[in-house]
């Protein structure tokens, strides 16, 4: 659905989104990777609603999503890095260890 | 000029739980209602149904509390059933968490007092030590002295209560007036004139549950309500897995929410939040609960408690006004079903009864001892 715009890109990297390897722009976001790859970025804690995320500025929160084994995290604030790993966030998160 | 039954001013949970119960008892009610500019506790609060700590000293607090208690499981269904909103009401008793032996201890003394002034009306509570906590919280913290419980306690989410209780106004036949901010009250024995702005409200009966605005209000018909604001804060975290059961402190909503809250400050009519308080709430949420130190935090906010100088509620009818009752208190979650389905009866027969006495402001004017 989303393609990338056509400019010069210097370095790009390797993210693991919901165990698929995926080689990104370094200047990407994890919820830019998401939308990349065509994946959502989570569930909802109260019906279980897929999401995609949406406003891309830190707002919405439709984007929390599990990176690097933490959960929530909005991922449209986290600038991808090699290697990491990006799960979906499914419903809600634990709470305790 | 609307005419009507009866007129209640204040449209939060005070005045549209007596609203509520006017209506329903057959009166054709007008709800006015200051609106979003007001102080409104009812959009601020915690949302128990608290009976535990209520009433050491005062027996009749802690008979009204409970009462309103047992009410409220038959309250909720009546509301969800006349309107399709539901206040999310549970019942499944809560506990207080003590964080040392001296705060456990004398939460002890507390209910134990209450137990015994509460007599042939049986109080029950549990004290629960560490380890017992333990054993329904693993999760509790290593300062967590204990805890007490009683099966009275409970919540609801005090959004879809507000909502529910201004929509069976409409259901039974009532007006809701927003933006009514009233303006002049003139007052003759049952007859009532109320003015907002260009609109005139006439009723044999007049409530008064405008909150903090009670204190200018209730002189217009020979009532003293002499209440000040007393701010609580509150953090919300993001939504988790079902963590932890019902404490007076620390809640978790039905979508996984976390509330933390109590706080107490004398910080006149500012509702803002204050970087203490929540940091005093966070601290001891973490010392009770040390998980809870990484669960994000999504929003605080702070909101004006409605309290009278002892901390009860004034409930009196005008001597001399018939027809025009006061009602104002700090828990109108916990006490919204005795409200409905007590307190608007008494109104409709015209009188409030000898239970309700104690309550009566009366009580402030007591002439100080030398």
């Amino acid at each position: 659905m989303f393609r990338k715009l056509p400019e010069a890109e210097s370095d790009s990297v390797t993210v693991v989104v919901d165990g698929a390897a995926v080689r990104v722009p370094a200047s990407f976001t994890a919820a830019a990777a998401v939308l990349f790859n065509g994946s959502i970025a989570r569930t909802t804690p109260v019906s279980g609603s897929p999401r995609a995320p949406y406003c891309m500025m830190g707002v919405c929160f439709d984007c929390l999503m599990e990176i690097d084994g933490v959960p929530n995290r909005q991922g449209c604030l986290v600038p991808v890095a090699e290697g990491m790993r990006i799960n979906p966030q499914r419903g809600a998160r634990k709470a305790e260890p | 000029m609307s005419t009507h039954d009866a007129i209640v001013i204040g449209g939060g949970l005070v005045g549209g739980a007596i609203g509520y119960g006017l209506a329903r008892g057959g009166l054709k009610v007008a709800l006015l209602d200051e609106g979003d500019t007001a102080f409104r506790a009812a959009r601020g609060n915690f949302g128990l149904v608290w009976v535990q700590s209520k009433g050491a000293g005062v027996p009749e607090y802690q008979c009204w509390s409970r009462l309103s208690s047992e009410l409220w499981v038959d309250f909720a269904a009546e509301l969800r059933d006349a309107t399709g909103v539901d206040p999310m009401h549970e019942r499944r008793g809560g506990l207080r968490i003590c964080l040392s032996e001296q705060e456990l201890e004398e939460r002890c003394k507390m209910v134990e007092q209450i137990r015994l002034e509460q007599g042939a009306a049986n109080f029950e509570y549990q004290v629960l030590g560490r380890e017992e906590l333990k054993q329904l919280i693993p999760a509790i913290g290593p300062e967590v002295a204990g805890a007490t419980y009683t099966r009275y306690d409970g919540a609801v989410n005090p959004l879809p209560l507000l909502r529910a209780l201004h929509a069976a106004i409409l259901r039974y036949g009532g007006k809701y007036a927003p933006h009514a901010r009233v303006t002049a009250i003139a007052a003759e024995p049952n007859e009532f004139t109320v003015e907002v702005g260009g609109t005139v409200y006439l009723a044999p009966r007049l409530v008064i549950a405008a909150g903090l605005g009670n204190k200018e209000l209730a002189p217009f018909v020979g009532l003293d309500a002499p209440v000040r604001p007393v701010r609580g804060n509150i953090i919300a975290t993001e939504r988790v897995a079902p963590a932890i059961p019902l404490t007076q402190t620390i809640r978790q909503m039905p979508e996984g929410g976390l509330l933390l809250g109590d706080s107490y400050e004398e910080a006149g009519y500012d509702d803002f939040t204050a970087l203490r308080p929540l940091r005093d709430i966070a601290s001891r949420a973490v010392r009770a609960f040390p998980f809870l130190r990484d669960v994000n935090v999504v929003r605080t906010w702070a909101a004006l408690r409605v309290m009278s100088p002892d901390g009860l509620p004034i409930y009196e009818q005008s001597r001399d006004f018939p027809g025009a009752f006061v009602a104002t208190c700090h828990s109108g979650v916990t006490l919204a079903a005795a409200h409905a389905l007590r307190y608007a009866p008494h109104v409709i027969e015209g009188k409030l009864p000898a239970e309700l006495a104690r309550f009566a402001s009366a009580r402030f004017h007591v002439q100080k001892a030398a």
